[in-house]
């Protein structure tokens, strides 16, 4: 596929009843990337996934999964061929046992890899006859992963993957993200844990009340992200500094502090210029960005 | 060989790993002809992404630290470093390490000290460029 997007969305909107779960979504994600997709509870991070997989039908916009309309019955059939999933719940088959769960599975897919399977069988140390519903919830992640990189998929969704893992299970599961996307694999994984994310992608998109409000690299974000503190001797007009570069403005009397997207200096030299008696910046961490682009109340 | 990476870091993450190995070679720790880890191996153990080791050992193979070999992974390139060189890095590391000591004994946390140091190189070095 030279496509460049693996998911790609339009104007992509889920409405229920009064309440805009997504609002005119635009997200892109590029293959052969770890892409963090970050939100509060509730953002609609979940709500995009189960458009984007077909188990819900948007309201109204467009999207693409691996070049395919994710609306129309027969390519989203086709795309989810090479797409993996491993949902918020894992609930699977909870009466099956795992090693049927592990049969069960394979017998869907040509694609299967008994050799990855034996190795993630024993690395993650799964009880074969135990049944999936006595499973631990970590133990119930492992399995979801087994059963999607068994297989060789181009994308990899996750929904909330570590949500209720225990740390030593989250380095296993993040190990495991690592290891799918060195193999060609694309991974997209939502998460409201900003320090996974911050760890092992290499773009992060931010949803908010269904928008999408940050969408960068994590390298942008380290070199390029600042926070500029301006104390002028007049009151600075607010508005002036507005721009496609800055991400937000706070006025505090003579005081301005900015947070830039990119072009730092140049916004420091039009502070100079503007009679600014005293500049700072300061590198801003995914933490900072994420909090200064959500809003407060879910 | 073990890396470090700090994801809370100002710093890319693949910069941080280039200047690692780039250092481990300035000291001797890694010679000419030792091999590194690959990719998947790398990534793995660091938990990162395996685009950052990528990164890191393009850059450092645009800078002739590592050579490519097809199918055999990355290399440190070149001649051996002399004891000399090797031990004066060494030295310097020292002092270094003495100093960045003492300012956190002054209470200066490590972000702190990286912004001083970062600023001295930042507006200092270039009058003095060879």
């Amino acid at each position: 596929m030279t496509d460049p997007w693996v998911i790609e969305t339009a104007a992509l909107t889920k409405r229920y009843g009064d309440l805009e779960a997504v609002r005119q979504l635009d997200l892109r994600v590029a293959s052969g990337h770890i892409t963090g997709f970050l939100g509060r509870n509730g953002a609609g991070k979940s709500t995009t996934i189960k458009m984007l997989l077909g188990m819900s039908r948007p309201t109204s916009g467009s999207g693409r999964l691996l070049g395919l309309a994710i609306d129309d019955a027969r390519e989203s059939r086709e795309a989810r061929r090479h797409v993996a999933y491993v949902a918020e719940d894992k609930q699977t088959y909870a009466y099956m046992t795992v090693a049927q769960m592990i049969a069960f599975t394979r017998s869907f897919y040509d694609d299967w890899r008994p050799e990855v399977e034996a190795r993630l069988l024993k690395q993650y140390d799964l009880p074969l006859r135990r049944r999936v519903k006595a499973l631990s919830k970590g133990m119930r992640t492992k399995l979801a992963l087994l059963l999607a990189l068994a297989r060789r998929p181009k994308l990899l969704i996750l929904d909330e993957p570590s949500e209720g893992l225990d740390p030593v299970s989250i380095e296993e599961l993040l190990q495991s993200l690592v290891g799918a996307a060195a193999d060609g694999t694309t991974v997209f994984f939502s998460s409201h844990q900003i320090a996974e994310v911050e760890r092992v992608a290499d773009h992060v998109c931010v949803i908010d009340r269904g928008r999408l409000v940050v969408d960068a690299s994590l390298d942008e974000i380290r070199r390029e992200f600042r926070r500029l503190e301006f104390a002028f001797a007049a009151q600075p007009v607010e508005s002036d500094w507005r721009g496609e570069d800055v991400s937000s403005i706070q006025a505090n009397g003579r005081h301005l502090t900015v947070l830039v997207k990119r072009n730092a200096d140049a916004i420091v030299e039009r502070a100079y210029a503007a009679g600014a008696t005293s500049v700072e910046s300061t590198a801003v961490s995914l933490r900072e960005v994420f909090l200064d682009a959500v809003s407060p109340q879910a | 060989m073990r890396f470090r990476l700090n994801p809370t870091s100002t710093q890319p993450l693949y910069l941080q790993l280039t200047q690692q190995i780039r250092h481990a070679v300035e000291i001797g720790e890694l010679q000419p002809g030792d091999v590194l880890p690959g990719i998947r191996t790398l990534a793995e153990q660091l938990v990162v992404s395996p685009n950052t080791v990528v990164k890191a050992y393009a850059d450092l193979e645009s800078d002739g630290v590592l050579e490519m070999r097809h199918g055999a992974g990355a290399f440190v390139a070149g001649r051996r470093r002399t004891k000399d060189r090797s031990d004066r890095v060494r030295q310097a590391q020292e002092r270094v390490r003495a100093l960045v000591e003492r300012l956190g004994d002054d209470g200066f946390s490590e972000d702190e000290i990286q912004r001083l140091v970062e600023a001295e190189l930042f507006y200092r070095v270039p009058d003095r460029k060879r």
